[in-house]
Protein backbone atom coordinates (compact mmCIF):
# COMPACT_ATOMS: atom_id res chain seq x y z
CA UNK A 1 0.00 0.00 0.00
CA UNK A 2 1.32 3.55 -0.93
CA UNK A 3 -0.12 6.20 1.52
CA UNK A 4 0.68 9.67 0.84
CA UNK A 5 0.99 11.75 3.99
CA UNK A 6 2.67 14.59 3.00
CA UNK A 7 -0.48 17.14 1.66
CA UNK A 8 1.54 19.88 4.11
CA UNK A 9 4.27 19.94 1.62
CA UNK A 10 1.96 19.71 -1.39
CA UNK A 11 -0.99 17.95 -3.11
CA UNK A 12 -1.83 15.88 -6.01
CA UNK A 13 -3.87 18.41 -8.23
CA UNK A 14 -7.47 17.47 -8.51
CA UNK A 15 -9.41 16.24 -11.64
CA UNK A 16 -10.90 19.63 -12.00
CA UNK A 17 -7.75 22.01 -11.79
CA UNK A 18 -5.99 19.52 -14.35
CA UNK A 19 -9.12 20.13 -16.49
CA UNK A 20 -9.50 23.31 -15.93
CA UNK A 21 -5.74 24.42 -16.71
CA UNK A 22 -5.76 22.06 -20.21
CA UNK A 23 -7.80 24.43 -23.00
CA UNK A 24 -5.58 27.72 -21.63
CA UNK A 25 -2.40 25.04 -22.54
CA UNK A 26 -3.36 23.38 -25.84
CA UNK A 27 -6.36 26.29 -27.45
CA UNK A 28 -6.52 29.61 -25.60
CA UNK A 29 -2.96 30.03 -24.99
CA UNK A 30 -2.70 33.58 -26.31
CA UNK A 31 -0.89 36.23 -23.96
CA UNK A 32 -3.58 38.03 -22.28
CA UNK A 33 -2.24 41.55 -23.06
CA UNK A 34 -2.97 40.84 -26.59
CA UNK A 35 -5.47 41.82 -28.43
CA UNK A 36 -6.92 39.17 -30.88
CA UNK A 37 -8.94 36.73 -29.46
CA UNK A 38 -6.90 34.03 -28.48
CA UNK A 39 -5.69 36.70 -26.14
CA UNK A 40 -8.67 38.17 -25.29
CA UNK A 41 -9.76 34.64 -24.27
CA UNK A 42 -6.81 34.08 -21.96
CA UNK A 43 -7.79 37.80 -20.35
CA UNK A 44 -11.39 37.08 -19.81
CA UNK A 45 -10.30 33.48 -17.80
CA UNK A 46 -7.73 35.67 -15.56
CA UNK A 47 -10.28 37.94 -15.35
CA UNK A 48 -13.09 34.65 -13.94
CA UNK A 49 -10.48 33.52 -11.97
CA UNK A 50 -9.90 36.85 -9.81
CA UNK A 51 -13.22 36.66 -8.94
CA UNK A 52 -12.98 33.28 -8.37
CA UNK A 53 -10.77 33.63 -6.00
CA UNK A 54 -11.55 37.02 -4.35
CA UNK A 55 -15.41 35.18 -3.94
CA UNK A 56 -13.47 32.06 -1.63
CA UNK A 57 -11.66 34.79 0.45
CA UNK A 58 -14.55 37.41 0.46
CA UNK A 59 -12.97 40.12 -1.36
CA UNK A 60 -13.00 41.96 -4.44
CA UNK A 61 -11.49 40.75 -7.59
CA UNK A 62 -9.11 44.30 -8.09
CA UNK A 63 -7.68 43.34 -4.40
CA UNK A 64 -6.04 39.84 -5.66
CA UNK A 65 -2.36 39.65 -7.33
CA UNK A 66 -1.38 36.79 -8.71
CA UNK A 67 2.17 35.51 -8.18
CA UNK A 68 4.46 32.97 -8.69
CA UNK A 69 3.66 31.39 -5.00
CA UNK A 70 3.29 32.03 -1.44
CA UNK A 71 6.42 32.95 -1.02
CA UNK A 72 6.14 35.34 -3.49
CA UNK A 73 3.22 36.71 -1.68
CA UNK A 74 4.65 36.70 1.60
CA UNK A 75 7.42 38.31 0.44
CA UNK A 76 5.75 41.07 -1.19
CA UNK A 77 2.85 41.28 1.62
CA UNK A 78 5.87 42.40 4.07
CA UNK A 79 7.82 44.56 1.56
CA UNK A 80 4.95 46.74 1.05
CA UNK A 81 4.11 47.11 4.93
CA UNK A 82 7.46 47.97 5.53
CA UNK A 83 7.87 50.62 2.49
CA UNK A 84 4.78 52.01 3.78
CA UNK A 85 5.80 52.31 7.36
CA UNK A 86 9.06 53.75 6.36
CA UNK A 87 7.66 56.23 4.39
CA UNK A 88 5.67 57.64 8.11
CA UNK A 89 9.05 56.85 9.96
CA UNK A 90 7.16 53.38 11.23
CA UNK A 91 9.62 50.57 11.19
CA UNK A 92 8.98 48.07 13.67
CA UNK A 93 7.39 44.67 12.95
CA UNK A 94 5.65 42.66 14.47
CA UNK A 95 5.31 38.33 13.71
CA UNK A 96 6.47 35.15 15.53
CA UNK A 97 9.10 33.05 15.93
CA UNK A 98 7.86 30.07 13.64
CA UNK A 99 6.53 32.03 11.23
CA UNK A 100 7.71 30.29 7.58
CA UNK A 101 11.13 30.91 6.40
CA UNK A 102 9.50 33.35 3.40
CA UNK A 103 8.49 35.40 6.28
CA UNK A 104 11.33 35.18 8.84
CA UNK A 105 13.92 35.33 6.29
CA UNK A 106 11.98 38.51 4.28
CA UNK A 107 11.86 39.99 8.24
CA UNK A 108 15.85 39.15 8.69
CA UNK A 109 16.41 41.06 5.61
CA UNK A 110 14.29 44.14 6.84
CA UNK A 111 16.51 43.83 10.26
CA UNK A 112 19.48 44.21 8.31
CA UNK A 113 18.05 47.40 6.67
CA UNK A 114 17.31 48.77 10.02
CA UNK A 115 13.98 47.73 10.89
CA UNK A 116 13.12 46.72 14.41
CA UNK A 117 11.98 42.79 14.69
CA UNK A 118 9.68 41.23 17.44
CA UNK A 119 8.82 37.94 17.12
CA UNK A 120 6.23 36.85 19.72
CA UNK A 121 6.63 33.69 21.35
CA UNK A 122 4.23 31.09 20.68
CA UNK A 123 3.56 28.98 24.00
CA UNK A 124 3.89 25.06 24.01
CA UNK A 125 0.30 24.83 22.16
CA UNK A 126 1.83 26.87 19.57
CA UNK A 127 -0.86 29.77 19.23
CA UNK A 128 -0.26 33.89 20.13
CA UNK A 129 -2.45 35.09 21.49
CA UNK A 130 -4.42 38.53 20.59
CA UNK A 131 -3.31 39.86 23.73
CA UNK A 132 0.17 39.29 23.03
CA UNK A 133 -0.02 41.14 19.82
CA UNK A 134 -2.00 44.47 21.88
CA UNK A 135 0.99 44.36 24.11
CA UNK A 136 3.60 44.12 21.24
CA UNK A 137 1.89 47.28 19.40
CA UNK A 138 3.78 50.31 19.16
CA UNK A 139 3.75 54.24 18.21
CA UNK A 140 6.65 52.87 15.17
CA UNK A 141 4.36 49.27 14.13
CA UNK A 142 4.01 49.49 10.93
CA UNK A 143 3.06 45.62 10.56
CA UNK A 144 1.62 42.58 12.19
CA UNK A 145 2.06 39.66 10.67
CA UNK A 146 1.18 36.11 11.75
CA UNK A 147 -0.04 32.67 9.89
CA UNK A 148 -3.02 31.91 9.71
CA UNK A 149 -2.26 28.34 10.54
CA UNK A 150 1.35 26.48 11.06
CA UNK A 151 3.06 24.46 8.44
CA UNK A 152 4.59 22.23 10.85
CA UNK A 153 2.55 21.58 13.52
CA UNK A 154 -1.05 22.79 12.01
CA UNK A 155 -1.88 25.05 15.12
CA UNK A 156 -4.47 27.85 14.15
CA UNK A 157 -4.23 31.33 15.41
CA UNK A 158 -6.78 33.47 16.31
CA UNK A 159 -6.91 35.81 13.49
CA UNK A 160 -10.05 37.47 13.74
CA UNK A 161 -9.11 38.50 16.79
CA UNK A 162 -5.78 39.38 16.19
CA UNK A 163 -6.88 41.36 12.84
CA UNK A 164 -9.36 43.31 15.15
CA UNK A 165 -6.45 44.71 17.46
CA UNK A 166 -4.67 45.41 14.73
CA UNK A 167 -7.34 47.61 13.15
CA UNK A 168 -8.41 49.09 16.11
CA UNK A 169 -4.26 50.04 16.72
CA UNK A 170 -4.20 51.15 12.88
CA UNK A 171 -1.39 48.59 11.85
CA UNK A 172 -1.13 46.73 9.30
CA UNK A 173 -2.23 42.89 9.24
CA UNK A 174 -0.68 40.19 7.03
CA UNK A 175 -1.43 36.33 7.42
CA UNK A 176 0.25 33.80 5.39
CA UNK A 177 -2.69 31.68 4.76
CA UNK A 178 -0.22 28.90 2.93
CA UNK A 179 -1.86 26.02 4.63
CA UNK A 180 -5.29 27.74 5.78
CA UNK A 181 -6.60 28.53 2.19
CA UNK A 182 -9.01 25.80 1.05
CA UNK A 183 -8.57 23.84 4.85
CA UNK A 184 -10.33 26.31 6.44
CA UNK A 185 -13.13 29.11 6.06
CA UNK A 186 -11.67 32.68 5.20
CA UNK A 187 -13.30 35.81 4.54
CA UNK A 188 -10.75 38.50 4.66
CA UNK A 189 -13.41 41.12 5.59
CA UNK A 190 -14.92 39.53 8.54
CA UNK A 191 -11.66 38.43 10.02
CA UNK A 192 -9.97 42.02 9.48
CA UNK A 193 -7.46 40.62 7.34
CA UNK A 194 -5.47 43.51 5.39
CA UNK A 195 -3.45 41.02 3.26
CA UNK A 196 -3.26 37.61 2.73
CA UNK A 197 -0.75 34.79 0.55
CA UNK A 198 -2.03 31.52 -0.50
CA UNK A 199 -0.47 29.03 -2.64
CA UNK A 200 -1.94 26.93 -5.23
CA UNK A 201 -0.23 23.25 -5.00
CA UNK A 202 -1.94 23.20 -0.90
CA UNK A 203 -5.17 22.60 -2.15
CA UNK A 204 -5.07 20.26 -5.44
CA UNK A 205 -3.85 22.99 -7.41
CA UNK A 206 -0.88 23.80 -9.38
CA UNK A 207 2.54 24.25 -8.27
CA UNK A 208 4.21 27.84 -9.32
CA UNK A 209 1.27 30.24 -8.52
CA UNK A 210 0.14 31.27 -5.90
CA UNK A 211 -2.21 34.67 -4.74
CA UNK A 212 -1.85 37.83 -2.09
CA UNK A 213 -5.08 39.65 -1.75
CA UNK A 214 -4.17 43.09 -0.55
CA UNK A 215 -7.19 45.51 0.87
CA UNK A 216 -7.76 48.20 -1.85
CA UNK A 217 -6.41 51.65 -0.84
CA UNK A 218 -3.00 50.08 0.49
CA UNK A 219 -0.13 50.74 -2.17
CA UNK A 220 1.38 47.25 -3.19
CA UNK A 221 5.74 47.77 -3.49
CA UNK A 222 6.40 45.89 -6.81
CA UNK A 223 8.79 42.97 -6.10
CA UNK A 224 9.14 42.65 -9.96
CA UNK A 225 9.54 45.51 -12.70
CA UNK A 226 8.17 45.28 -15.94
CA UNK A 227 5.33 45.37 -17.98
CA UNK A 228 1.45 46.29 -16.71
CA UNK A 229 0.30 43.10 -15.50
CA UNK A 230 -1.34 42.78 -12.27
CA UNK A 231 -2.38 46.59 -12.07
CA UNK A 232 1.31 47.01 -12.44
CA UNK A 233 1.93 45.70 -9.41
CA UNK A 234 3.45 42.90 -10.58
CA UNK A 235 5.20 42.60 -13.81
CA UNK A 236 5.46 39.46 -16.58
CA UNK A 237 3.19 37.30 -18.67
CA UNK A 238 0.78 35.68 -16.27
CA UNK A 239 0.60 32.33 -16.14
CA UNK A 240 -2.86 31.86 -17.42
CA UNK A 241 -3.66 27.99 -16.89
CA UNK A 242 -2.38 27.93 -13.73
CA UNK A 243 -3.97 31.03 -12.67
CA UNK A 244 -7.55 29.22 -13.67
CA UNK A 245 -6.78 25.82 -12.86
CA UNK A 246 -5.91 27.10 -8.72
CA UNK A 247 -8.72 29.54 -8.92
CA UNK A 248 -10.99 25.88 -9.83
CA UNK A 249 -9.31 23.86 -7.33
CA UNK A 250 -9.93 26.58 -4.80
CA UNK A 251 -13.53 27.06 -5.33
CA UNK A 252 -13.62 23.47 -5.02
CA UNK A 253 -11.90 23.06 -1.69
CA UNK A 254 -13.94 25.92 -0.32
CA UNK A 255 -17.69 24.25 -2.02
CA UNK A 256 -16.55 21.02 -0.24
CA UNK A 257 -15.05 22.10 3.04
CA UNK A 258 -18.16 21.11 5.42
CA UNK A 259 -18.40 17.88 3.78
CA UNK A 260 -14.76 17.42 3.72
CA UNK A 261 -13.21 19.57 6.95
CA UNK A 262 -15.05 17.14 9.17
CA UNK A 263 -13.87 14.00 7.42
CA UNK A 264 -10.65 14.39 7.70
CA UNK A 265 -10.06 15.61 10.75
CA UNK A 266 -11.89 12.44 11.96
CA UNK A 267 -8.87 10.31 10.30
CA UNK A 268 -6.49 13.03 12.33
CA UNK A 269 -7.77 12.51 15.23
CA UNK A 270 -7.73 8.70 15.16
CA UNK A 271 -4.05 8.92 13.94
CA UNK A 272 -3.22 11.12 16.74
CA UNK A 273 -5.13 8.99 19.48
CA UNK A 274 -3.37 5.40 17.80
CA UNK A 275 -0.21 6.89 17.58
CA UNK A 276 -0.02 8.44 21.17
CA UNK A 277 -0.67 5.09 22.54
CA UNK A 278 2.99 4.87 21.68
CA UNK A 279 5.03 5.19 24.72
CA UNK A 280 7.13 8.15 25.46
CA UNK A 281 5.15 10.23 22.80
CA UNK A 282 3.85 13.77 22.46
CA UNK A 283 1.96 15.33 19.91
CA UNK A 284 2.81 18.99 18.43
CA UNK A 285 0.77 21.88 18.39
CA UNK A 286 -2.54 22.25 19.84
CA UNK A 287 -5.21 19.38 20.18
CA UNK A 288 -8.09 21.09 19.13
CA UNK A 289 -7.40 24.50 17.48
CA UNK A 290 -5.42 22.64 14.81
CA UNK A 291 -5.85 21.92 10.45
CA UNK A 292 -7.63 19.32 9.86
CA UNK A 293 -5.36 17.27 8.16
CA UNK A 294 -2.21 17.55 10.70
CA UNK A 295 -0.60 14.80 12.67
CA UNK A 296 2.71 15.86 13.89
CA UNK A 297 4.25 13.76 17.12
CA UNK A 298 7.55 13.44 18.53
CA UNK A 299 8.83 10.09 19.36
CA UNK A 300 11.65 9.82 22.20
CA UNK A 301 14.80 8.10 21.38
CA UNK A 302 14.60 8.01 17.79
CA UNK A 303 15.67 10.43 14.98
CA UNK A 304 13.47 11.53 12.40
CA UNK A 305 15.32 11.03 9.22
CA UNK A 306 15.90 7.12 9.96
CA UNK A 307 11.93 7.07 10.80
CA UNK A 308 10.82 8.84 7.43
CA UNK A 309 12.67 6.42 4.71
CA UNK A 310 11.67 3.37 6.84
CA UNK A 311 8.17 4.43 6.75
CA UNK A 312 9.30 4.97 2.93
CA UNK A 313 9.76 0.94 3.05
CA UNK A 314 6.48 0.83 3.72
CA UNK A 315 4.91 2.88 1.56
CA UNK A 316 4.12 5.70 3.83
CA UNK A 317 5.21 9.46 1.99
CA UNK A 318 5.92 11.92 5.67
CA UNK A 319 8.00 14.21 7.08
CA UNK A 320 10.21 15.44 9.93
CA UNK A 321 11.54 18.32 11.49
CA UNK A 322 14.73 16.54 12.06
CA UNK A 323 17.99 18.79 11.38
CA UNK A 324 19.24 15.82 9.01
CA UNK A 325 16.19 16.43 7.00
CA UNK A 326 15.88 20.04 7.35
CA UNK A 327 19.53 20.03 5.60
CA UNK A 328 20.52 22.24 8.50
CA UNK A 329 22.36 21.76 11.86
CA UNK A 330 19.32 22.29 14.23
CA UNK A 331 15.98 20.45 14.02
CA UNK A 332 12.93 22.83 12.98
CA UNK A 333 12.74 26.00 14.39
CA UNK A 334 8.64 25.65 14.86
CA UNK A 335 9.44 22.64 17.08
CA UNK A 336 12.08 24.71 19.06
CA UNK A 337 10.05 27.87 19.29
CA UNK A 338 7.45 25.64 21.25
CA UNK A 339 9.98 24.26 23.44
CA UNK A 340 10.79 20.87 22.31
CA UNK A 341 14.35 20.15 23.57
CA UNK A 342 16.66 19.02 20.71
CA UNK A 343 16.84 15.85 21.34
CA UNK A 344 13.36 15.07 21.16
CA UNK A 345 12.71 17.67 18.02
CA UNK A 346 14.65 15.39 16.57
CA UNK A 347 12.35 12.59 16.58
CA UNK A 348 9.50 14.18 14.61
CA UNK A 349 6.91 12.83 12.39
CA UNK A 350 4.62 15.03 10.69
CA UNK A 351 1.65 13.46 8.79
CA UNK A 352 -0.46 15.81 6.95
CA UNK A 353 -3.35 13.93 5.57
CA UNK A 354 -6.15 15.65 2.60
CA UNK A 355 -10.30 14.65 1.98
CA UNK A 356 -8.71 11.73 -0.74
CA UNK A 357 -6.77 9.78 1.81
CA UNK A 358 -8.68 6.63 3.51
CA UNK A 359 -9.87 4.86 6.91
CA UNK A 360 -7.35 1.94 5.34
CA UNK A 361 -4.88 4.26 4.96
CA UNK A 362 -5.06 4.99 8.53
CA UNK A 363 -5.02 1.73 9.19
CA UNK A 364 -1.80 1.43 7.47
CA UNK A 365 -0.11 4.22 8.87
CA UNK A 366 -1.70 3.31 12.66
CA UNK A 367 -0.02 -0.54 11.87
CA UNK A 368 3.35 0.44 10.09
CA UNK A 369 4.15 3.80 12.71
CA UNK A 370 4.72 1.60 16.00
CA UNK A 371 6.64 -1.16 14.48
CA UNK A 372 9.32 1.04 13.08
CA UNK A 373 9.10 3.12 16.20
CA UNK A 374 9.92 -0.23 18.43
CA UNK A 375 12.88 -1.30 15.63
CA UNK A 376 14.53 2.25 15.70
CA UNK A 377 14.31 2.44 19.42
CA UNK A 378 15.43 -1.43 19.41
CA UNK A 379 19.44 -0.57 18.69
CA UNK A 380 19.36 3.25 19.86
CA UNK A 381 22.05 4.33 22.47
CA UNK A 382 19.45 6.54 23.21
CA UNK A 383 16.79 5.02 24.14
CA UNK A 384 18.78 2.47 25.89
CA UNK A 385 20.17 5.34 28.06
CA UNK A 386 16.34 6.19 28.90
CA UNK A 387 15.31 2.83 29.26
CA UNK A 388 18.14 1.71 31.81
CA UNK A 389 17.54 5.98 34.09
CA UNK A 390 21.32 6.79 32.75
CA UNK A 391 19.11 9.76 31.00
CA UNK A 392 15.85 11.06 32.13
CA UNK A 393 13.07 10.54 29.65
CA UNK A 394 11.61 14.01 28.96
CA UNK A 395 8.43 13.39 27.79
CA UNK B 1 17.98 10.62 -8.28
CA UNK B 2 17.99 8.40 -4.85
CA UNK B 3 19.05 10.82 -1.62
CA UNK B 4 21.59 7.32 -1.13
CA UNK B 5 23.41 4.65 -2.66
CA UNK B 6 22.17 1.27 -3.00
CA UNK B 7 24.39 0.45 -0.47
CA UNK B 8 24.05 3.05 2.03
CA UNK B 9 20.29 1.98 1.87
CA UNK B 10 21.55 -1.83 2.17
CA UNK B 11 23.36 -1.21 5.54
CA UNK B 12 20.28 1.25 6.89
CA UNK B 13 17.77 -1.89 5.87
CA UNK B 14 19.66 -4.47 7.26
CA UNK B 15 22.05 -3.17 9.89
CA UNK B 16 25.36 -5.76 10.26
CA UNK B 17 26.24 -6.34 13.55
CA UNK B 18 23.77 -4.49 15.66
CA UNK B 19 23.52 -4.83 19.45
CA UNK B 20 25.84 -5.02 22.70
CA UNK B 21 28.97 -6.99 23.38
CA UNK B 22 28.73 -7.96 27.48
CA UNK B 23 32.36 -7.43 29.29
CA UNK B 24 33.52 -5.79 26.01
CA UNK B 25 36.83 -5.30 25.82
CA UNK B 26 36.66 -1.81 24.00
CA UNK B 27 33.28 0.39 24.55
CA UNK B 28 33.24 3.53 22.57
CA UNK B 29 30.42 6.50 22.60
CA UNK B 30 30.56 9.73 19.86
CA UNK B 31 28.21 12.11 19.33
CA UNK B 32 25.64 14.40 20.50
CA UNK B 33 21.67 13.79 21.26
CA UNK B 34 21.14 17.22 20.70
CA UNK B 35 23.07 17.00 17.26
CA UNK B 36 21.09 14.35 16.17
CA UNK B 37 23.67 11.34 16.18
CA UNK B 38 24.70 8.81 18.75
CA UNK B 39 27.13 5.44 18.29
CA UNK B 40 28.50 3.39 20.57
CA UNK B 41 30.52 0.31 19.52
CA UNK B 42 31.48 -2.91 21.66
CA UNK B 43 34.79 -4.57 20.60
CA UNK B 44 35.55 -8.04 21.74
CA UNK B 45 39.39 -8.41 21.21
CA UNK B 46 41.45 -11.39 21.43
CA UNK B 47 45.63 -11.58 21.20
CA UNK B 48 45.42 -8.20 19.64
CA UNK B 49 42.08 -9.12 16.94
CA UNK B 50 38.96 -7.96 17.10
CA UNK B 51 36.96 -10.95 17.10
CA UNK B 52 33.77 -9.44 17.56
CA UNK B 53 32.17 -6.22 16.73
CA UNK B 54 28.86 -4.81 17.57
CA UNK B 55 26.82 -1.12 17.11
CA UNK B 56 24.17 0.72 18.79
CA UNK B 57 23.20 4.34 16.62
CA UNK B 58 20.83 6.95 17.56
CA UNK B 59 21.02 9.25 13.74
CA UNK B 60 19.76 9.54 10.15
CA UNK B 61 20.23 6.80 7.19
CA UNK B 62 23.97 7.51 6.58
CA UNK B 63 24.44 7.27 10.84
CA UNK B 64 23.10 4.06 11.06
CA UNK B 65 24.81 2.69 7.44
CA UNK B 66 27.92 4.36 8.52
CA UNK B 67 28.63 2.65 11.63
CA UNK B 68 27.24 -1.08 10.22
CA UNK B 69 29.36 -0.56 7.30
CA UNK B 70 32.53 0.39 9.56
CA UNK B 71 32.27 -2.73 11.87
CA UNK B 72 32.29 -5.31 8.82
CA UNK B 73 35.64 -3.03 8.18
CA UNK B 74 37.03 -3.80 11.12
CA UNK B 75 35.82 -7.44 12.16
CA UNK B 76 38.44 -10.09 12.73
CA UNK B 77 41.23 -7.18 11.91
CA UNK B 78 44.06 -6.74 14.02
CA UNK B 79 43.66 -3.36 15.89
CA UNK B 80 46.37 -1.95 14.10
CA UNK B 81 44.99 -2.41 11.03
CA UNK B 82 41.32 -0.91 12.74
CA UNK B 83 42.97 2.58 14.17
CA UNK B 84 43.91 2.95 9.93
CA UNK B 85 40.16 3.01 9.11
CA UNK B 86 39.43 6.36 7.46
CA UNK B 87 35.85 7.87 7.82
CA UNK B 88 37.01 8.42 3.80
CA UNK B 89 37.26 4.52 3.34
CA UNK B 90 33.68 4.58 5.54
CA UNK B 91 31.81 6.60 2.74
CA UNK B 92 33.93 4.93 -0.47
CA UNK B 93 32.80 1.52 1.10
CA UNK B 94 29.19 2.46 0.98
CA UNK B 95 29.46 4.07 -2.80
CA UNK B 96 29.64 7.45 -0.94
CA UNK B 97 27.33 9.68 0.73
CA UNK B 98 25.94 13.20 0.17
CA UNK B 99 28.18 15.83 1.14
CA UNK B 100 26.06 17.03 3.86
CA UNK B 101 26.15 13.71 5.19
CA UNK B 102 29.65 13.17 5.56
CA UNK B 103 30.42 14.03 9.11
CA UNK B 104 28.18 10.65 9.91
CA UNK B 105 31.25 8.62 8.28
CA UNK B 106 33.30 10.86 10.53
CA UNK B 107 31.33 9.48 13.61
CA UNK B 108 32.16 6.18 12.58
CA UNK B 109 35.73 6.57 12.77
CA UNK B 110 35.66 8.30 15.78
CA UNK B 111 33.57 5.47 17.25
CA UNK B 112 35.61 2.84 16.34
CA UNK B 113 38.80 5.03 17.85
CA UNK B 114 36.92 5.92 20.97
CA UNK B 115 36.33 1.99 21.73
CA UNK B 116 40.08 1.08 20.79
CA UNK B 117 41.32 3.80 23.34
CA UNK B 118 39.00 2.61 25.86
CA UNK B 119 40.69 -0.95 25.08
CA UNK B 120 43.71 0.23 25.55
CA UNK B 121 42.82 2.44 28.97
CA UNK B 122 41.49 -0.80 30.79
CA UNK B 123 44.94 -3.08 29.67
CA UNK B 124 47.19 -0.73 30.47
CA UNK B 125 48.41 -0.61 27.08
CA UNK B 126 50.72 2.71 26.50
CA UNK B 127 50.09 4.74 23.20
CA UNK B 128 50.87 7.55 21.32
CA UNK B 129 47.91 10.49 22.24
CA UNK B 130 47.94 11.59 18.68
CA UNK B 131 46.34 8.58 17.60
CA UNK B 132 43.38 10.11 19.30
CA UNK B 133 42.74 13.46 18.84
CA UNK B 134 39.53 13.44 20.08
CA UNK B 135 36.10 13.85 18.95
CA UNK B 136 35.87 16.58 16.55
CA UNK B 137 32.39 17.63 16.80
CA UNK B 138 33.09 20.09 14.04
CA UNK B 139 29.41 18.96 12.23
CA UNK B 140 27.55 21.06 14.58
CA UNK B 141 27.69 24.11 17.11
CA UNK B 142 26.50 22.04 20.49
Amino acid sequence: MRVYADNAATTKMSRTAIDAMLPYLETHYGNPSSLYSIGQEAAEALLAARETVAGCLGCEPREITFTSGGSEADNQAIMTAAAIGARNGKKHIISTAFEHHAVLHTLNKLARQGYDITLLDVHENGIVTPEQVAEAIREDTCLVTIMYANNEIGSIQPIPEIGKVCREKGVLFHTDAVQAAGHLAIDVKAQNIDMLSLSGHKFHGPKGVGALYCRKGIPLTNLIEGGAQERGKRAGTENVAGIVSMAAALKEACDNLDETAPRVAAMRDRLIDGLLQIPHSVLNGDRTSRLPGNVNICFEGIEGESLLLMLDDEGVCASSGSACTSGSLDPSHVLLAIGRPHEIAHGSLRLSLCDTNTDEEIDHILEVVPKVVTHLRGFSPVWRDLESGKREHLI
Amino acid sequence: MALYSDKVMDHFRNPRNVGTIENADGVGEVGNAKCGDIMTMYLKIDDDVITDVKFETFGCGSAIASSSMATEMIKGKPVSEALTVTNKAVAEALDGLPAHKMHCSVLAEEAIKAALKDYYDKNGIAYDPELFPGESCAHCEH
